[in-house]
């Protein structure tokens, strides 16, 4: 049957229905692209030293903050510390501008940026726990993976 | 001994719930219309029994009877007064507990508002909202009891609340968001009933409007306040971050919308009766969806509650029967419902259809965003990942473009048809006014942006049109001014409404393109220029609060060598939990925020600071501020306040369907 030889109701359906399956398909090819090119995947310190992480990639990744090893420069808001599993995995971040209240040593951090070439990772967004009792599941993830609780012997 | 008196009201109110379900089901049963009747003062039985549970806490917070485990952890002797009180609902125990106050509110305004309903009708609706309380209650009773006591060894002293919480915003944010989010409830039980009982008809969707527009009220004016406290209280600046918490409130917020304007069509029209059923349905789905998200912590969130799976797992078993149990009612009865009504292309029908695509399609987009993650989880063996706010800008803001040139047109449609002439008279002036205004706005606004442009153009062209409208509508009458009062108040709710959200738009997208952000280091004495700013910092001096020190920063703000403002942001020191915070200092003026606040201290009395300059950011919250005012204001349209009146003096009410058949 022609399109034109159609009873015009029935093909005025048939042209809404493949218009909206046909703007249903763009609309979810966008939003899928979107969507995957906005993908930031977690990786552990582990992971992050073993080579994991492609190089210039949009990444999340962290763990806990070593002790001492915050070093700011002076006259500027640059601050490079060292991000750890506990179990000797570590490797350094480096981030310039304000750090969250909760950012101590000893707590857990996530943080937002791309590696580079001599495996220090360059945050542009550092987040920590957000209350005492709360620890970001990539950061428990990632130290159980590689750890026991020291404090269940 | 109160607690413990308030724990036991709280379990009358789940008997008295669960009485609400059985007596009236057997009075459907019996014809019982007295049985049927009972669930009306059961739901005010239930809600001074909720009511006296959720004093006691408060009686508990108050008194600081650190006993109660819940207390002890939420608060402190040294919390102010109006802290304490709203510390109850600072966490996952007592939010929930506000969370039953406030489905019983809204059950027993039900009970108290639907006399005009047919008696089996009103029993429907009662039924199914004592069912999703007695839920509730349940959860709350036994996974979740904020009445716990931790003896015999309590502490002598609690462990405070949660600084960033310790404000005004506490108080007002979540009771707000609750009224909206469990005031869906209303619309879907209204829907659930009809569906059961095969009344679905054009009633329904009348008794359903003013409730529906209620909820999304308070559920629009929940989400401003909480963007607005986000702002000024979190020290970053930022209004609305696509977090999966925020997420959770916005996706019922769009569907609602949506449900709004479906259900105005349905109601006047008779059109997408089931499509209205389902968008009811899931409007609340979503809301309990959200509550699961938010409080089982399968997200990672900036705020999520506590984690529990144990309690993920207890809201999944109430999800899935109400969410799958009415799906397939739904399924069971809405398939006949074919509406026998048509409209044309160019009818306010096809307005309200658009708008109900692009919403759908928006709340569908946000919540892929936002359950990505734990898919992908899942299908990858543990893979985290998050999703970005690109993705989100990136979906989402094509979409509400498309919606804002809608509305352009859609005030001036007519049910059925409309006149091509209706739709374009004065459309060409309309165009070029709001072209040169909207050019205005960006050069006054600074460096010239298109997207300002085109914006700001789709929003002058929803206020011109709503005026013109306006406009129409008086002056066919002798005295124009008496008839602008004399309008039906749902017209001044769209209008309040739909000019909300131009504003909304023109705020966001100026704060967005013309936003200057700094963090700097400052020596005191230290100058520095941010945008077309310069700021002085004075370094800072220790102050002391009630229950924190602080430092306390002074910086001078001026502009072409004028001091606008001395700003004084603070880095605080909770006493209790030593947790630090972050208050900033805004200075508000009529075309945009000045925001600064301390980052952290560094050597020699220097310190980090953040200056923030946001044009039009009140314009947001006053855009949505606005929507909520419309939303409330369509309530006192005098079509859902006649039949009440009336309904009291005379008439039995018309027998249903199933009575008569019967």
């Amino acid at each position: 049957m022609k399109l034109g030889a159609m009873k015009p109701q029935r093909r005025n359906r048939l042209l809404l229905i493949l218009g909206l399956v046909g703007g249903l398909g763009l609309a979810l090819t966008f939003v899928l692209k979107a969507l995957n090119s906005n993908i930031n995947l977690f990786y552990t310190p582990v992971q992050v030293i073993a080579g994991e992480v492609p190089m210039g990639a949009r990444v999340r990744a962290g763990g806990m903050v070593e002790a001492g090893s915050i070093r700011r420069s002076d006259g500027s808001l640059e601050v490079a510390f060292i991000v750890s599993d506990l179990a000797g995995a570590a490797f350094e971040i480096r981030y310039t501008g304000i750090l969250p209240d909760l950012f101590r040593e000893g707590q857990g951090v996530v943080a937002t940026g791309t590696l580079s070439q001599d495996g220090v990772f360059f945050a542009e967004e550092i987040l920590a726990k957000h209350d005492e009792k709360y620890m970001p599941p990539e950061v428990a993830m990632a130290l159980d993976a590689t750890r026991q609780d020291p404090l269940q012997p | 001994m109160i607690v413990e008196l308030g724990h036991f009201c709280v379990v009358i109110a789940c008997l008295l719930a669960f009485l609400q379900v059985v007596l009236p089901s057997i009075g459907l049963k019996q014809n019982n219309a007295q049985l049927m009747a009972s669930a009306s003062s059961l739901a005010y039985g239930v809600f001074v029994f909720t009511l006296l549970g959720f004093l006691a806490l408060i009686h508990a917070f108050v008194t600081d009877d650190f006993s109660v485990g819940y207390v002890a952890s939420h608060s402190n002797t040294r919390l102010p007064l109006q802290f304490k009180v709203s510390a109850l609902w600072s966490a996952h125990e007592g939010s929930f507990l506000l969370w039953t106050l406030v489905m019983s509110i809204w059950t027993m305004m039900v009970a108290r508002f639907s006399a005009p309903l047919t008696t089996d009708m009103r029993a429907r609706v009662l039924i199914c909202l004592a069912a999703l309380g007695f839920g509730f209650y349940l959860f709350l009773l036994l996974t979740s009891n904020p009445f716990e006591r931790a003896l015999p060894f309590y502490p002598a002293e609690g462990a405070d609340l949660n600084p960033l919480l310790q404000d005004f915003g506490l108080i007002v944010h979540p009771p707000l968001l609750y009224m909206g989010y469990v005031g869906l409830s209303v619309p879907f039980a209204f829907a659930i009933a009809s569906l059961w009982g095969n009344t679905l008809d054009v009633s329904w969707a009348r008794w359903s409007r003013p409730w529906t527009n209620l909820a999304w009220a308070f559920l629009t004016m929940g989400i401003t306040l909480g963007s607005w406290w986000a702002y000024y209280e979190l020290g970053w600046g930022g209004w609305w971050f696509w977090d999966a918490v925020e997420n959770a409130s916005f996706v019922p917020w769009l569907i609602a919308t949506a449900l709004i304007h479906s259900l105005a069509a349905t109601e006047k029209r008779g059109v997408f009766k089931s499509w209205t059923v389902l968008l009811a349905i899931f409007g609340f789905s979503f809301s309990l969806l959200g509550a699961f998200l938010v409080r089982s912590g399968v997200l990672t969130s900036v705020h999520a509650f506590a984690v529990d799976p144990e309690r993920g797992a207890a809201i999944l078993m109430f999800l899935v029967p109400v969410i799958g149990g009415s799906l397939l009612l739904y399924g069971a009865r809405a398939w006949d419902l074919r509406s026998r009504v048509t409209f044309k292309r160019s009818g306010r029908e096809s307005f309200i259809l658009g708008n109900n695509v692009l919403l759908t399609v928006s709340a569908a987009v946000v919540l892929l965003g936002t359950l990505y993650p734990l898919g992908y989880e899942a299908l990858t063996g543990g893979d985290k990942i998050s999703i970005g706010p690109p993705y989100f800008n990136a979906v989402f803001v094509p979409l509400m473009l498309a919606l804002m040139a809608l509305m352009i047109l859609s005030h001036r449609s007519r049910w059925w048809a409309t006149d091509r002439s209706l739709l374009t008279a004065g459309q060409g002036v309309f165009t070029a006014i709001a072209a040169v205004a909207a050019i205005g706005v960006s050069v006054v606004m600074g460096p010239i942006k298109l997207w300002i442009i085109g914006v700001a153009w789709l929003a002058f062209m929803i206020l011109l049109n709503l005026g013109y409208e306006l406009h129409r509508r008086v002056r066919l009458k002798s005295n124009p001014f008496s008839r602008l009062f004399n309008q039906p108040l749902a017209v001044y709710a769209m209008v309040l409404g739909h000019a909300g959200i131009a504003v909304t738009a023109l705020g966001i997208v100026t704060t967005v393109m013309l936003s200057e952000e700094a963090d700097l280091f400052m020596a005191p004495g230290d100058r520095a220029e941010v945008g077309a700013y310069d700021v002085q910092f004075y370094g800072t001096n220790n102050i002391e609060g009630p229950n924190y020190v602080a430092d306390r920063g002074r910086v001078e703000v001026s502009r072409a060598g004028e001091i606008i403002a001395t700003l004084f942001p603070e880095k605080r020191r909770y006493l209790a939990s030593q947790s630090i915070m972050t208050e900033a200092d805004i200075h508000v003026r009529s075309l945009g925020d000045i925001y600064v606040a301390l980052g952290e201290p560094l050597e020699n009395g220097a310190w980090a600071v953040r200056v923030h300059i946001k044009p039009l950011v009140r314009f947001i919250w006053f855009g949505g501020i606005l929507i909520a005012l419309g939303g409330v204001l369509s309530i006192f349209d005098r079509r859902y306040r006649a039949p009440v009146a009336r309904s009291s003096r005379q008439a039995p009410p018309a027998p249903s369907r199933e009575a008569v058949h019967g």
